[in-house]
């Protein structure tokens, strides 16, 4: 069993956007060891595609190297060592589903079995459907099946499940681990932290086309896994509510503050203790999405 | 060339019935709407061929420049599908999906001639075995151009406009390179010679007794070839971004 390791060092990548040039990535360094599972994580714009674009040799970064345990990504890929599924594409009409597994197998030097193929992917049912006739939801599947049948060292899959319903979702990640646990190298990029948590061993969390936070999935959750306390206070600046123990960031609607907080317990003690006037009080967690875009920088 | 990939190309275009029948069966149908009245003629024009073997040369080299040059516009429609890009990231060569294009069209155009061919003998058109191995051989070596010309266009050229640019073209370069009628002198005499069509034509002219190429014909054919096929290559390398 061979797995491909990946290492991205300094990349950049300027596009001419209208009026002026869009800076999408600036900077990017991760390395990612053989038989690793690992989240691209970030939200819309972040980068991610780029990035992995880059990665594939789809796209010749500014600056910046990538290698794939040593080969550029054009060798790897010419030995057929990777697989990925890219976010958007259709397929060729005028083949069977069935065909068109079978087709790809044989591109490369050592494929999965057609059939096993097919029930990994859940794809068994329509195999014998020609391509053009497919649900978008089953044309994701089939997607699917075409990078994993590749049974490639290194797989790559951007967003993944952006067109798949809850279902297809379960058994998409379900059919994931399976191969993952091959001891097979898996990048993925999402922008759901439930799947980076739920699947990935490791989080590369992305905004701005930099790299701004990267560990295991545990640690990002407990970075993101904040709680928020909101309160109504009438004439108190934010720089004396940001001074309070315990609070990382304070955002106002009105009279009311928005306290976001590493040690909420902290935090809540010292606002009720300095501020007699804070009323209608409410702790919470961090809804997952916001903490989120909090940690990337964005404004939600 | 991969067998796996240019199988699945020969089997989606066999498939698509549309594409056939554009290919095949219009070349055939305009054949015998304009050779069929007329199959009786045996001066056509004061050419001293027979209308129906004028007419078979010229639609063999018009109806197989379409579908050669059509086979590869069709990367137009995989590129906005990005069907390309998933090819990229597999180990199947640019080399080796031009090629599954060429011989798709090469069996298009092939089939296009042999339909052509059946009806002409069918309309009376009577050649030495010599004379058909001519044309044909010299057909094939004159597609050659279009083969990459066609795999340019499929680079260059939107999926929404590579009809329009393709129907226009062709009619144009077959007007101009003597397919319809014989142009024997001026200025689109001078300058349809210099086109790889005008050979394509001359080659279907071949069997009606015009002669093998001379030297230019060889030349133009070459020079466009190659002109082309660097063409093609450069395109599909710039070709990276989405």
């Amino acid at each position: 069993m061979t797995a491909t390791g990946v290492e991205l060092r300094g990349l950049t990548k300027t596009f001419n956007g209208p009026g002026r040039p869009v800076q999408a990535v600036r900077g990017i360094d991760v390395s990612i060891a053989p038989g690793e599972t690992v989240a691209l994580l970030g939200p819309n714009g972040a980068g991610k595609s780029t990035t992995i674009d880059m990665l594939l040799g789809l796209l010749e970064p500014d600056a910046g190297t990538v290698s794939l345990s040593g080969l550029e990504s054009t060798s790897a890929i010419a030995a057929g060592k990777v697989g990925a599924m890219l976010q958007t594409g259709s397929l060729i009409p005028n083949l069977s589903v069935r065909e068109l597994v079978a087709m790809m197998a044989a591109l490369y030097p050592s494929p999965l079995d057609v059939d096993e193929t097919l029930h990994l992917c859940g794809i068994e049912a329509f195999a014998a459907q020609r391509t053009q006739k497919l649900s978008g939801g089953q044309t994701q599947r089939v997607r699917f099946a075409l990078a994993l049948v590749s049974n490639p060292d290194l797989l790559v899959l951007d967003e993944p499940t952006v067109a798949m319903d809850v279902e297809g979702r379960r058994a998409f990640w379900a059919t994931m681990r399976e191969f993952a646990g091959r001891g097979k190298t898996v990048v993925f990029a999402t922008h759901y932290l439930e799947e980076a948590d739920d699947f990935a061993d490791r989080a590369v969390l992305l905004a701005h086309g930099t790299v701004v936070a990267d560990g295991p999935t545990t640690e990002i959750k407990a970075r993101v896994g904040a709680r928020s306390i909101r309160a109504t206070l009438p004439g108190v600046g934010d720089d004396e509510l940001a001074a309070l123990p315990g609070v990382v960031a304070v955002a106002r609607r009105g009279d009311a503050v928005e306290l976001r907080c590493a040690d909420s317990d902290a935090a809540l003690r010292a606002l009720l203790t300095t501020y007699a006037g804070a009323h209608d009080v409410e702790v919470a967690g961090a809804g997952l999405e916001e903490a989120f875009l909090e940690l990337t920088g964005d404004e939600a | 060339m991969n067998l796996a990939y240019t199988r699945a190309e020969l089997l989606r275009t066999l498939r698509n019935r549309q594409a056939m029948f554009f290919s095949l069966g219009f070349p055939l149908v305009l054949y015998i709407v304009i050779a069929g009245p007329n199959k009786g003629e045996q001066d056509f024009g004061g050419t001293g061929v027979p209308t129906a073997l004028y007419y078979m040369a010229s639609l063999a080299s018009f109806g197989t420049m379409n579908a050669i040059v059509a086979s590869g516009a069709r990367i137009a429609v995989e590129r906005e599908a990005g069907w390309t890009r998933q090819l990229r990231i597999s180990p199947l060569s640019t080399t080796a999906y031009f090629l599954a294009k060429l011989v798709t069209g090469f069996a298009l155009a092939g089939s296009a001639v042999a339909l052509l061919y059946l009806a002409g003998t069918a309309l009376g058109v009577r050649l030495s075995g010599g004379r058909w191995l001519e044309m044909t051989g010299l057909m094939v070596v004159g597609l050659v151009p279009f083969a990459a010309l066609g795999i340019l266009l499929g680079q260059l050229i939107g999926a929404d406009a590579i009809g329009p640019a393709i129907g226009g073209g062709i009619g144009l370069l077959a007007l101009i390179s003597g397919t319809w009628f014989p142009i024997t002198s001026g200025f689109i005499y001078d300058v349809g010679r210099l086109l790889p069509s005008w050979w394509l034509v001359q080659a279907g002219r071949a069997g009606i007794g015009g002669g093998a190429w001379p030297l230019l014909g060889w030349v133009v054919v070459t020079v466009w070839t190659v002109a082309l096929t660097a063409l093609a290559f450069r395109a599909y390398r710039r070709d990276t971004a989405r």
